[in-house]
């Protein structure tokens, strides 16, 4: 399954992540961290892809990227 | 079933320690970019930095490498020693924003770059003083306010900002300068291929990366402002290019070696 892991402790709400998701999957969540700050949260992990574009603008690198393995052919 | 693979982790080379930038300060993003450039090349156990002052003054907390503090500009007048007297084979690093380079320190970027010491040095240009409050910088741009211009950079007082890139590009011994910047995917991953250009070229002679990045708290912007600010204002000032590359020497870079025959003019 695709997915991220998000440090939440880390983040520190800038939000620059939302706009560089394509699908519109990250908020900030109503919760508080450590730091006092609402930090991101991913609302439907199945619709992720695995692009890596929030982490790669992501200045704490709090995101952690999963991709699922190609599946190779039977035979 | 198949497995899921890592493919986006924090690098080796970054500490555990929780960045002290502001939330949206692209700092982050330059010191991950530099530390998976590092992790790449497998050179961790033989880098050594050099921290300027400013807000990374406190980057040795965040690299996994060995880190030498220096004191305000003088970051490439350290990494010249440090390059001098260990073994070859290190890497050495700076890591300057431009109040530090451009300002304190343009006589010792200038001179480091016209020695053509094999160092790195990456240049953090946000055309502010992060740190202390907001300033006026040596790379703000024309009517940009700060706190040291609250009418706007007046360019009949204090002239125009400085272009770090094209002002090395006119010396000879420089082997790769360029300007990146760490707003955007694309920009981030353009920016991380210059770093590894750079370091790669290390041990052949001078190289410089500058790279554009945000000052939210400074500007006064939000991060996601602050970033479309960056594009707008910035990146036609500051254009994003690689000025030099040993495949592609600028003719202002070739080597002049006169003929010098004091005597024989006399005689002539």
């Amino acid at each position: 399954m695709n997915r991220i892991v998000i440090d939440e402790d880390r983040c520190k709400a800038c939000g620059l992540c939302i706009p560089a998701c394509n699908r519109d999957l990250l908020a900030l969540a109503a919760k508080l961290n450590a730091k006092g700050y609402h930090p991101i949260s991913i609302h439907d992990m199945d619709e992720c892809t695995a692009c890596a574009m929030c982490a790669i603008v992501c200045p704490e690198v709090t995101i952690f990227v999963y991709k699922q393995a190609k599946l190779k052919k039977a035979g | 079933m198949s497995e899921e693979q890592l493919i986006f982790k924090r690098s080796k080379a970054l500490t555990d320690a929780y960045f002290h930038y502001c939330p949206g300060c692209t700092h982050g993003i330059a010191h991950r970019l530099i530390a998976e450039v590092i992790e790449e090349m497998d050179i961790q156990d033989k880098t050594i930095g050099v921290c300027p002052v400013g807000c990374s003054v406190l980057a040795y907390n965040y690299f996994d490498v060995d880190i030498h503090e220096a004191s305000h500009g003088r970051a490439p007048a350290v990494a010249t020693g440090i390059r001098r007297t260990l073994p070859q084979d290190r890497y050495v690093f700076t890591y300057q924003g431009d109040g530090d380079l451009a300002s304190i320190g343009m006589a010792e970027i200038v001179h480091a770059a016209n020695r053509g010491e094999k160092i790195t040095v990456v240049f953090i240009n946000n055309a502010i003083y992060g740190m202390t409050g907001g300033q006026m910088a040596p790379t703000t741009l024309p009517g940009m306010r700060t706190t040291t211009s609250p009418y706007g950079r007046d360019t009949a007082l204090c002239g125009h900002p400085i272009r770090m890139c094209e002002l090395l590009n006119t010396l000879v011994e420089p082997v790769f300068v360029a300007r990146g910047a760490v707003t955007t995917p694309k920009y981030i991953n353009r920016a991380k291929k210059l770093l590894r250009q750079a370091f790669e070229l290390q041990h052949t002679g001078f190289t410089f990366v500058e790279l554009l990045s945000t000052c939210p708290t400074g500007w006064g912007l939000t991060p996601e402002n602050s970033v479309a600010w960056l594009e707008r204002n910035m990146v036609p000032f500051f254009p994003l290019s690689v000025f030099r590359e040993p495949a592609a020497m600028p003719a202002a870079a070739t080597k002049y070696a006169p003929d010098l025959k004091v005597k024989d003019d006399a005689k002539a």
